[in-house]
């Protein structure tokens, strides 16, 4: 069957077409393939308790992580500054891969540079490269900062990243001035989150700013959160309650920039004056905990400034985070806000008896992890298997604190460290009703056909789901949308046989 | 809007005055306008990318594990170090395989070793040593392991080698350590000579040992090997059925949708039929030299050049074979001319640039002309100097070619050529989107495809058009302006 002109198949269709099917028939004869017996023995075997024992006795072996690496992390939050090109220092092949993630997901240009080191770098140091790097990217991209961050080769080879840009700068390869703040994310320490956290340190690091006197206004940290127009949800929620504020900083442009047809390479929203007089601030409010560490404890130490972690996200976590700004700044909870909030707790009651009891595996960065759990906590849902590749103690702590603090959290377990590998094996031998996590999950939908509901990063094959904000009560609503309804999609998946299973297949839900 | 061969030539100057004299000089002598009678595009190519403009390559690792030895289906591919490079590049590049996934099968999986800083300071080898022991236990139907070494291994003086060797005796089975640190070379070219290398070193000298009855194969006069096609969107398979409808036995796939067995098998084919020549020309030589295996290269994009290729295939063949060609081109000609009907006049005159890897820069160019386009400019992101050769042959003179070329420079380009289509890749997309420009993504081939064959062909005009003909570029700019 050739194609229709009228009817052009791709993949999705033109391969179950005989003469293909009869072509992998064909190529079968020498592919020796293990028999379908064989393969379907081994396949059952995997769904097995003895499998998940010899899975879970894993000690050096990886498999499907839910996680990647600093680098990452640190050029997110470097594109919420106003100019900034992040530079990465060490192989060019990084950045390559760095760009296409964020872009695969945002479906945003991201622009990022790299030092290109290769073999004689290796040998000798990265300092040539960069003062070549940081005068060529000045000269074309006239960025107004360029924030620096290294790959794991730079890091192995001990490159001195401070010592570097000062050479750089002596020999005029970039004004003696200008910004460019640096640091260290090798892979092989944390991950993402973790070079999120040490970018931002660097950046406040080196704009630092004078202590002079008190600007009256907040600052807000996002953390590594890819739901970017939250930025934008929570600076309307601040300025409906005249809270002045800084968000460090507000990436939300640079992942969700218009077609005007025009491409502006630099979308940060916080501007660096902003930035130096952040150290002026009344205070620091985190909305992630794991991801902000060590910038909290540079904010504490070195502006002298309180930091706190709240996260707005589902009702209580917006509550809490409302109430304590009410109490830090005097300033009530308006109106508005209230309203906001009820219409967010009807959409929940409205539709908690398609939630209420479902069981469901969650896995994703900790912060990530602890807002939905806390979401779908207050929904009645029952969380059974959640796994953080990237977890440290006291994120387990908090996780396990607030399953602890609902009669529905009670059948859960924190899985820390574990990969999606193991989450098969837990949702095989402990099956669920529902798994929320990144496109990745996909594969274990496949597997176990327990379906999906997409929350994180990276998601690939959705389009615009990280247009809508998580935060705030209105956010709530779009995280209750995503759960609900794919809830409802799969009841009618399941009853969609005519003269079979559609005596259920309703109208009205 | 067309632009002469000397005002492209302008075009070049102005857009290299942007950078510092220095690296001026470097960038100029990839950028050129190609001239009647020329051997070559007049380039300078595989060299070092210049640190700090915005390279759109990747590593040797890239080439070795996304590329080379990815997409065979059976054997487990680890990505032997810090986390990140697996990450980056699971399940990145649609090596479309039959197989169940975690079981024969792995193509979609991330296996790596996670290097955390105390594998750094105390090496990795016990660990990877104790990691194949797990591969084995819950992977047993896997056919071997290859350990693509990330930019670390190569610093702190791993032996990978001793381990592979070790363990692929242990365990009975191939385990190929791969040295395609992300550091090596200049692009992940180099990583795909790596690779070549090892499938040299650690398949076929074992392989070569083994015998066809051992293997179960009864040679034909007919058997070809498909090398380099890494079968994206399913490339391969609307490749082979033209290859099979010509009577021709193919033996192997190396290595889109391919197994271990087929690798072992490719060089006990009568032809090595080529499609990514940048990629896997080093094994091809290798069979040649050593087994003596002729290699060809085809072009199965576009009917003029799937119709070419056909007759040159057919022409190593005998008369059955090249009669059937002639059967196959002619059975196709009248869905071709169907498509080509539809699609050439909402396409005609539309004016391409390309950039991209491999032997799309220069393969896609007739397809693109069979639809009545004409490609302006081109360039591959980590091409040689017999690519750039190869390229005359496809090229019109005048035709703009840049090597490595820059984000700047590919600005620069589009804004002031002013192309109707750029086709690219995915960090290409969408600044070219955000300027209303049209565009197609030639590396995955924007989610759809195949685009081989005939049947491919289609669905590459089918996507042309879509792309070219969409009324959503037509409501970029605000109608009170």
């Amino acid at each position: 069957m050739a194609q229709n002109v009228e009817r052009i198949n791709d993949h999705a269709r033109l391969f179950h077409q005989p003469e293909y099917q009869e072509l992998f028939a064909r190529k079968r004869e020498f592919e020796n393939c293990p028999s379908p017996e064989e393969v379907q023995r081994v396949a059952e075997w995997t769904k097995s308790w003895d499998y998940r024992e010899k899975n879970f006795a894993r000690e050096a072996l990886t498999v499907n992580p839910a996680k990647a690496c600093q680098p990452l992390g640190a050029i997110f939050a470097a594109a919420g500054f106003e100019g900034t090109l992040p530079f990465v220092h060490g192989s060019q092949g990084c950045v390559a891969y760095f760009r296409t993630h964020l872009t695969r997901h945002f479906k945003e240009p991201f622009a990022a540079v790299s030092s290109s080191m290769t073999e004689d770098a290796a040998v000798f140091g990265g300092l040539k490269n960069m003062i070549e790097g940081l005068m060529n990217a000045y000269t074309l991209y006239k960025p107004t900062m360029i924030a620096l961050c290294t790959t794991c080769m730079a890091e192995v080879i001990g490159d001195d990243l401070g010592a570097f840009i000062t050479t750089a700068k002596n020999e005029g390869a970039i004004p003696k001035e200008f910004p460019v703040p640096y640091a260290h994310t090798p892979s092989f320490v944390g991950s993402h989150i973790t070079g999120y956290d040490n970018m931002l340190t660097g950046i406040l690091t080196e704009l630092g700013g004078e202590k002079t006197t008190p600007n009256g206004k907040w600052n807000f940290i996002p953390g590594f959160d890819t739901y970017v127009t939250n930025n934008r949800e929570l600076d309307r929620i601040l300025n409906l309650m005249d809270i002045p504020h800084t968000i460090l900083a507000d990436n939300s442009d640079a992942f969700d920039s218009p077609n005007e047809g025009e491409y502006v390479m630099y979308n940060g929203k916080t501007t660096l004056a902003e930035t130096r007089d952040a150290v002026n601030a009344e205070g620091t409010i985190a909305l992630q905990a794991y991801s902000t560490q060590k910038t909290r404890g540079f904010i504490e130490t070195e502006w002298g400034q309180p930091t706190y972690v709240l996260r707005p996200f589902g009702i209580r976590g917006t509550d809490a985070f409302l109430m304590k700004l009410s109490e830090l700044t005097g300033k009530p909870i308006p109106r508005q806000l209230e309203i906001e909030r009820g219409r967010a707790v009807d959409a929940m009651t409205d539709s908690q008896a398609w939630l209420h009891g479902k069981r469901f595996a969650l896995y994703g960065d900790p912060d990530l992890v602890l807002s939905v759990l806390s979401f779908t906590l207050e929904m009645g849902m029952e969380p059974v298997h959640i796994v953080v590749t990237n977890s440290n103690e006291s994120f387990e702590a908090e996780a396990k604190a607030l399953l602890a603090s609902y009669p529905n959290g009670s059948g859960a377990t924190v899985w820390g460290g574990k990969d999606l590998w193991h989450l098969r094996s837990l949702m095989f031998t402990e099956p669920v009703d529902l798994l929320i996590g990144n496109s990745y999950g996909k594969y274990l939908w496949r597997d176990t056909h327990t379906p999906i509901v997409r929350i994180g990063y990276p998601l690939f094959d959705r389009h615009h789901l990280h247009r809508y904000p998580t935060l705030g009560y209105q956010g709530a609503i779009n995280l209750l949308n995503w759960i609900v309804n794919t809830v409802l999609d799969e009841l009618d998946r399941q009853t969609i046989i005519p003269a079979k299973t559609d005596i259920s297949f309703d109208l009205i839900r | 809007m067309t632009t002469t061969a000397s005002e492209k030539r302008q075009i070049i100057k102005e857009v290299l005055a942007a950078y510092p004299e220095k690296s001026r000089k470097k960038r100029e002598k990839h950028l050129n306008v190609t001239e009647e009678g020329k051997s070559d595009c007049g380039v300078k190519s595989n060299i070092k990318s210049v640190p700090g403009v915005m390279t759109t390559r990747g590593c040797a690792y890239a080439g070795a594990k996304g590329v080379v030895w990815g997409p065979v289906k059976d054997m487990i591919h680890l990505s032997h170090g810090p986390v990140g490079c697996g990450y980056y590049s699971w399940s990145g590049r649609r090596n479309y395989y039959i197989g169940t996934t975690g079981v024969d099968t792995f193509g979609t999986m991330q296996f790596t070793s996670d290097f955390q800083e105390r594998d750094i300071v105390f090496g990795g080898d016990k660990k990877l040593d104790k990691l194949i022991d797990e591969l084995e236990t819950l992977f047993p139907l896997s056919k071997g392991i290859t350990i693509e070494s990330e930019c670390p291994i190569g610093l702190i003086g791993d032996d990978i080698e001793a381990v592979a060797k070790k363990k692929s005796k242990q365990i009975g089975k191939p385990v190929v350590p791969v040295r395609c640190e992300g550091f090596r070379g200049v692009s992940q070219s180099l990583g795909h000579h790596i690779a070549n290398d090892t499938v040299r070193d650690w398949v076929f000298t074992k392989s070569d040992k083994i015998s066809n009855e051992e293997l179960g194969f009864t040679p034909s006069p007919y058997d070809v090997s498909v090398i380099g096609d890494y079968n994206i969107g399913g490339d391969a398979w609307s490749s082979r059925i033209l290859l099979e409808e010509i009577g021709l036995r193919v033996i192997s796939q190396f290595s889109g949708d391919g197994t271990l067995h087929e690798v072992m098998l490719s060089h006990r084919a009568k032809l090595n039929l080529i499609h990514c020549y940048r990629s896997m020309n080093y094994l091809c030589r290798h069979m040649e030299e050593k087994y003596g295996i002729p290699w060809l290269e085809y072009n199965f994009f576009g009917p003029t050049e799937i119709a070419r290729s056909l007759r040159m295939i057919a022409a190593r063949f005998d008369e059955t074979i090249q009669a059937k060609a002639e059967e196959v081109i002619a059975k196709y000609q009248p869905q071709m001319d169907a498509v080509i009907a539809k699609y050439r006049p909402r396409l005609e005159g539309k004016r391409v640039m390309l950039m991209v890897g491999g032997l799309r820069p220069r393969h896609v160019i007739p397809a693109f002309r069979d639809l009545g386009m004409e490609v302006i400019g081109t360039g591959y992101e980590f091409g040689h100097g017999d690519d750039y050769q190869r390229t005359t042959h496809y090229t019109d003179p005048g035709t703009l070619i840049y090597d490595d070329v820059t984000a700047y420079e590919f600005e620069e380009f589009a804004r002031k050529l002013k192309p109707d289509l750029i086709a690219s890749g995915i960090k290409e997309k969408y600044v070219f989107q955000k300027m209303a420009l049209p565009f197609r993504q030639m590396h995955s081939w924007d989610y759809s495809g195949p685009y081989h064959g005939y049947d491919g062909f289609a669905i590459f005009a089918r996507d042309m058009d879509l792309a070219l003909n969409s009324p959503t570029w037509g409501l970029v700019q605000k109608p009170w302006q």
